[in-house]
């Protein structure tokens, strides 16, 4: 029996994502091998080709990036998938895709770190880093699923979102999220909304690269057909060219920011259970949602009111929508797998301290852990 | 409180632990139609360093993906032994390679001590296949899993041109685990 043609499947993170992607129509994939994240190149090296896309390892990740963002401004759907070493050799192409505004999607499989660090544990110490990694005031979108049907729907919104915004999507995984292999549903691909980029109808010559649209979004259009124009990670005009003019560059980074933090409300999205009545709340993203969900679950079945909260996207950072909820807590429990990168983000928003639990040793985050501080 | 079944196979990277787990799980959640998560944790080696594969047998939704009070522990070596074995639980079931697992003494509860590997080599001749022999045991000794699921399971997961053997390796485990339950 063929179990890859079987609807219901047992599937990992990694091969969740591989499989979405190719559904979301990515036909180009360049990447560089590394541990958590290398069954997502190894699928797509097997499955890319007979779907007459392109498969490519590159000798590092800076050129993987690169060769991104270029078969991307060809017109193709484009990804790359690495991990913390090679995430952050990628931070400046990823800083020329957000200036350039071109669509792709960078997974990151987060491993410990610093460095080199746990090639094969699970950490999420790269939340700062995939909202600013790279220099400068940019946007980003960071999406964070805990389970493989989240990673499933979310790669293809991952797609979405940045083709519809012209940005690059950051994919923070885990370890355990890449490496877990549970059951996984597969929807019918037809019943998938798929979202492309707008392409243009004005004629070479009339088009205009980086003219302001009331979505605030340009219109695209591939090399290859006979439009020329200028793509550079300099600050620039609407034609494309560089300037130093201030009020023009004042303009193009206000609206590349406000693109993303306009459209938040759009782009933001919370799983939220048992929070109408709860006094506590533990809010958790990535594989560490799946703790917080057990203890969540266990303590209701007590009688204890605990609500549970998943930001399945960290950026734009849904810091009023949590709030709003937790208004009334007694206390708040953020677990994660690093030193407190999202509890401050959250203290900030709700304007009081939270409960921290932290483990940076290469462990998953057990129930335990949470139950000690409730 | 609902059913959670937790399995842990222990031993060094290398024996197909990884695999084992991904078949269990297979078996369970896609042709038992139960729910079941298979999680892993291991070094950078290759071969050797420790290796563990976890499987989550449930009838519900199953969050936390790692084992919390084990029900059946398998040991290919000493250092998982010395490593894993206090996180059985009382009265669960220990399996171990008798080769190369010296009997742990005082241990309360079921132990099928058995040359696991030695019999993958007898029964096939190859002490590869010894991951697939612990998985018949594992089915025969807990009926947890189906036998028809299983074996279904390993001829989607094996490499291809390799079922028949993989088959017998499980036929010869789960032979017996059925021949010591009834004696």
């Amino acid at each position: 029996m063929n179990r890859n043609q079987l609807n219901i499947r047992l599937m990992s993170g990694n091969e969740a994502c591989a499989e979405a992607a190719l559904i979301a129509g990515m036909r180009f994939f360049a990447g560089y091998p590394i541990t958590p994240s290398t069954e997502i190149a190894e699928i797509l090296s097997r499955r890319l080709p007979k779907v007459k896309g392109v498969f490519i390892q590159m000798e590092d990740e800076i050129a993987s990036m690169a060769s991104v963002i270029g078969a991307s401004l060809a017109g193709v759907k484009s990804m790359t998938a690495t991990s913390g070493p090679g995430f952050s050799l990628m931070q400046e192409n990823i800083g020329f895709a957000i200036m350039a505004e071109i669509p792709c999607v960078v997974v990151n499989v987060q491993r410990g770190g610093p460095s080199t660090g746990l090639p094969t544990n699970p950490a999420q110490g790269d939340v700062m880093q995939a909202r600013w990694g790279t220099h400068g005031d940019h946007p980003a979108i960071v999406v964070a699923p805990g389970t493989v049907n989240q990673v499933f729907e979310w790669t293809i919104k991952a797609f979405n979102l940045s083709e519809y915004y012209r940005i690059p999507v950051i994919m923070l995984l885990d370890e355990i999220v890449s490496h877990i292999n549970e059951k996984v549903i597969l929807p019918d691909p037809s019943s998938l909304a798929i979202i492309n980029r707008k392409h243009t109808t004005k004629m070479p010559g009339e088009y205009i690269p980086y003219q302001n649209n009331a979505n605030m979004v340009p219109e695209f259009i591939e090399f290859g057909l006979g439009y020329h124009y200028h793509v550079t990670g300099l600050s620039h005009d609407e034609s494309g060219f560089p300037t130093n003019t201030p009020g023009i560059v004042n303009k193009l980074i206000r609206r590349l920011n406000d693109k993303i933090e306009k459209h938040r409300h759009q782009i933001i999205k919370l799983k939220t259970e048992f929070v109408d009545d709860a006094d506590t709340f533990i809010i958790a993203y990535g594989s560490t949602a799946r703790s917080a969900h057990f203890v969540a679950r266990m303590n209701r079945a007590k009688g204890i009111k605990i609500g549970f909260i998943q930001p399945l996207v960290l950026w734009p950072f849904p810091g009023k929508e949590i709030a709003d909820i937790v208004k009334n807590a007694k206390s708040i429990i953020v677990p994660e797998m690093n030193l407190g990168q999202l509890s401050h983000e959250i203290e900030c928003a709700c304007a009081r301290p939270v409960i921290s639990v932290n483990r940076v040793d290469g462990n998953m985050i057990t129930p335990e852990d949470i139950l000690e501080r409730l | 409180m609902s059913f959670r079944y937790e399995i842990r196979l222990s031993g060094s990277g290398g024996q197909g632990l990884v695999l084992a787990g991904q078949i269990l799980a297979e078996a369970a959640a896609i042709y038992d139609g139960k729910n079941a998560t298979q999680s892993q944790s291991y070094g950078p080696e290759a071969r050797g360093g420790s290796s563990r594969s976890e499987v989550i047998i449930s009838d519900e939704e199953i969050d936390y993906p790692k084992a919390v009070s084990i029900d059946l522990l398998l040991c290919f070596t000493q250092e998982a032994w010395n490593k894993y074995g206090r996180d059985l639980k009382p009265g669960g079931i220990l399996i171990i390679d008798s080769d190369f697992v010296t009997e742990p003494k005082d241990r309360q509860g079921a132990v099928y001590a058995l040359p696991i590997a030695a019999m993958a080599e007898k029964a096939i001749g190859r002490s590869l296949v010894a991951n697939i022999v612990a998985l018949g045991l594992i089915t025969g000794i807990t009926g947890i899993v189906t036998k028809e699921s299983m074996e279904t399971a390993i001829q989607s997961r094996v490499p291809k041109g390799t079922e028949k053997i993989n088959l017998k390796a499980f036929g010869c485990g789960f032979d017996k685990a059925i021949e010591l339950k009834t004696n």
